[in-house]
């Protein structure tokens, strides 16, 4: 297969920021991948090419946050102050961090008059389901998103997604609470207490004062009254639950929304990323491409590993003339010779330094280099191989960790100029 | 009878702890620990928590049902043959129903309560008591005897990462504010009393990465913080280290971006690449060893940062080429060389 046939659409990250019927992006991809600086990244730039962005995060690096000159996120989206050369195209930029608690009560209060609103705040299942359910994060990073859309108030919203076991969590989360919130154990476990209770009781009659029983037994009446408690105050707004979820799982489907996967180059972020892009397919969610994130490259990069691993050798002691270094014997197991290190083949005495130990350190790091990047473009290929359709992005890997909006900017336009 | 021959930092530990950021290695330095632990013979159990089939993907085995079973032998060392690790991934609905078998001899209603969603009420509605029943079979594994010995002698648990740590192991203060009194607080408490024993103590996994250090830092201070204290904290194992060839004058040099251009040009004209590299090959090769340098300096910055924990820091080298049985070995020496285990 030709190297051609391979490669990958390019991943037009200006097009997606600067058209205006892009209303939501989504960065998604496993952890440690780079997704909340890549979201901030594509929001900073999308700011400065015109448009009024709010960055949704979830977990931001306190690094990061400051790199926005945020000290408080605190579930409001709050002004991010850039540099006037930023703001000559008349774009403006957000930030909020997501605080799940406090969205989730939010709801609450919204959806119940005070009394009902105040027994549900302070039930000890509502507590710990709204401040530690696995799910809750991403449901409540949805209903924000939802919120924030129907404000009108940005014309891009980017968020970034929560940072879950798996990724696909993120799809699943809203349907499983509201599946949890309206399933059969909170209904028969509340059943004595609601009408709709008796049609379980027929069909498991038996079986129900088991359940009770056994709940009782193993967890305590205390906690089997306190989740009858929460779940008869939280009854009426089960159907909003269920409705909102599903909506915002459908604003998500519309050709506004555009899903970014992040990935590294490397076998568990690519493997994770190959999931995610069936999922979304599966789901009919708007994939607009893959970005890979952190993808390393060389100053030199026609001077091959084998050629710079068999440079090295040559200089080492008893290696002889540099012919040595392109006949037969080194050529063979040129990656091999960066293990053989000072013990290699000749007669050098053993300890002799080489002759140019800054050279040798140079050509050996540089093979390291020049090895890494052919790793990461064979699962690069792989990826493409997999999913030809995917236009991808590249990132290419800074030295140093984001510290300030430079950073982002210089992220975002690796991002476009690929 | 088992002699250890050797002293380690961590005697009278059984249950080790291993916690990190998303990245860092975790499930394969908690696989090089049970290897290392089981190398002096005796019987290691090796357990994930999070449904990943970690284990299995790495040892290269079908996905690990509910149950113990060995993955590998460790390998011996010239005082003793290896001995056995085995494995089990733990899911909380499995381990509920052999709670209620074991405690209420109700095997088949738990069976019943997970037709009927008792997972998603235990793993939804209240993730303490999913925390408690699996920290709750770490504790059992660890306890567990027969003939008055004990199954196990270490049990290894590939933990959640280091953001949900200190909440994972705290399982009665988590429990407490649901379950005030009754069987399943008795449980919890039970449970805590291993993981606050001196038989516990949670390790870190880290790469000398800015956002990694930092949270290992945040963990170590946030377990430290933990009310009621007793948590023994354990090393941190600084993973996929790579050695420098440069000396330290070298590395500062090429940081500050003057080192020795004429000599670098000189070796790579005695290497036969004055033309050969196509391009400006020294400008470019200078170019990486600066980014190099800068990138070792910072690195020894983070390090100075973990080391000033106090905790025990052991290097595991970068395995390259995929960690397969002969590079979990590798970690597995690596960490007895020192003192893990």
């Amino acid at each position: 297969m030709s190297e051609a046939a391979r490669a990958p659409q390019r991943l037009d990250a200006d097009r997606l920021l600067d058209d205006p019927r892009t209303r939501i992006i989504v960065c998604c991809g496993s952890g440690g991948v780079g997704k909340t600086t890549t979201a901030a990244a594509l929001g900073l730039r999308a700011a400065e090419r015109g448009r009024h962005v709010v960055v949704l995060t979830v977990d931001p690096a306190r690094r990061l946050a400051q790199s926005m000159d945020l000290s408080s996120l605190d579930n409001t989206p709050r002004p991010v102050p850039l540099p006037e050369e930023a703001t000559a195209a008349g774009g403006t930029l957000h930030a909020m961090m997501l605080d799940m608690k406090r969205t989730f009560d939010e709801i609450v209060e919204g959806h119940a008059d005070p009394d009902r609103a105040g027994q549900i705040l302070a039930n000890p299942f509502y507590q710990s389901l709204s401040s530690s359910f696995a799910g809750t994060q991403e449901y409540m990073a949805m209903e924000k998103l939802g919120q924030l859309r129907r404000t009108e108030q940005w014309d891009l919203i980017v968020v970034d997604t929560p940072p879950s076991r798996s990724a696909l969590d993120f799809l699943d989360a809203p349907q499983r609470l509201s599946r949890f919130l309206d399933g059969r154990l909170i209904k028969l476990l509340t059943a004595p207490t609601r009408v709709g209770g008796r049609a379980y009781l027929r069909v498991v009659n038996a079986g129900f004062g088991m359940i009770t029983g056994i709940v009782t037994k193993v967890l305590g009446a205390q906690v089997l009254r306190d989740v009858q408690t929460f779940v008869s105050a939280f009854d009426t707004m089960f159907g909003g639950f269920r409705e909102r979820a599903e909506d915002t799982y459908r604003l998500l489907q519309t050709p506004g929304t555009a899903f970014l996967v992040i990935a590294t180059p490397e076998p568990d972020a690519l493997r994770e990323a190959s999931y995610f892009v069936e999922r979304l397919s599966e789901d009919r969610m708007p994939l607009a491409g893959l970005i890979l994130n952190r993808v390393h490259r060389s100053p030199a990069a026609r001077l091959s590993a084998a050629r710079s691993l068999a440079a090295a050798e040559a200089l080492l002691p008893g290696a002889g003339t540099a012919e040595n270094a392109h006949s037969g014997e080194t050529d063979g197991n040129g990656s091999g010779a960066g293990h053989g290190g000072g013990n290699g083949s000749g007669n050098g005495a053993p300890g002799e330094a080489a002759r140019y130990p800054l050279a040798v350190a140079a050509l050996r790091l540089h093979a390291e280099r020049m090895q890494l990047i052919a790793a990461e473009r064979r699962l690069a290929q792989r990826f493409t191989a997999a999913h030809p359709g995917v236009p991808v992005a590249r990132v290419i890997a800074q030295p140093d960790d984001v510290h300030d909006l430079a950073g982002l900017r210089v992220i975002g336009e690796s991002l476009s100029h690929d | 009878m088992l002699v250890r021959a050797r002293d380690t930092d961590w005697e009278g530990v059984r249950l080790h702890v291993v916690t990190g950021k998303g990245g860092t290695g975790k499930t394969t330095v908690a696989a090089a620990l049970a290897l290392a632990l089981a190398a002096s013979g005796g019987r290691v159990l090796l357990m994930e928590v999070e449904g990943r089939q970690g284990i299995a993907q790495l040892f290269d085995c079908a996905p690990l049902p509910y149950g113990e079973r060995k993955v590998a032998v460790a390998p011996g060392t010239s005082m003793a043959p290896g001995g056995d690790v085995y494995a089990l991934a733990a899911d909380p609905e499995s381990a509920l129903i052999e709670y209620l078998e074991m405690f209420y001899n109700l095997r088949h209603a738990g069976r019943t309560l997970s037709r009927l969603g008792i997972v998603d009420f235990t793993t939804t509605i209240a993730p303490g008591l999913r925390d408690v029943l699996l920290t709750g079979k770490a504790a059992e594994a660890t306890r567990r005897r027969a003939k008055g010995r004990r199954i196990y002698d270490a049990v290894v648990m590939d933990a959640p990462p280091t953001g949900r740590i200190s909440r994972f192991l705290n399982v009665a203060t988590e429990v407490s504010g649901l379950a005030k009194v009754g069987p399943i607080r008795g449980h919890a408490d039970t449970v805590q009393s291993v993981i606050r024993s001196p038989e516990t103590a949670v390790h870190f996994v880290t790469v000398l990465e800015e956002m990694p250090v930092q949270e290992t830092l945040d963990g170590i201070a946030e377990l430290r913080g933990l009310d009621r204290g007793g948590l023994q904290l354990g090393a941190v194992m600084v993973n996929m280290v790579r050695p420098t060839a440069l000396t330290d004058d070298q590395l500062a040099a090429a940081a500050r971006g003057d080192l020795d251009r004429h000599e670098l040009a000189m070796g790579l004209k005695a290497a036969g690449l004055e033309n050969g590299g196509g391009g400006n090959v020294a400008d470019g090769l200078a170019a990486e060893l600066a980014e190099h340098a800068r990138q070792v300096l910072s690195q020894r910055e983070r390090r100075g940062l973990l080391t000033a924990t106090g905790q025990p820091c052991y290097d595991l080298p970068l395995i390259t080429d995929g960690v397969d049985l002969a590079g979990l070995y590798r970690l597995a020496a690596a960490l007895r060389e020192q003192g893990a285990a």
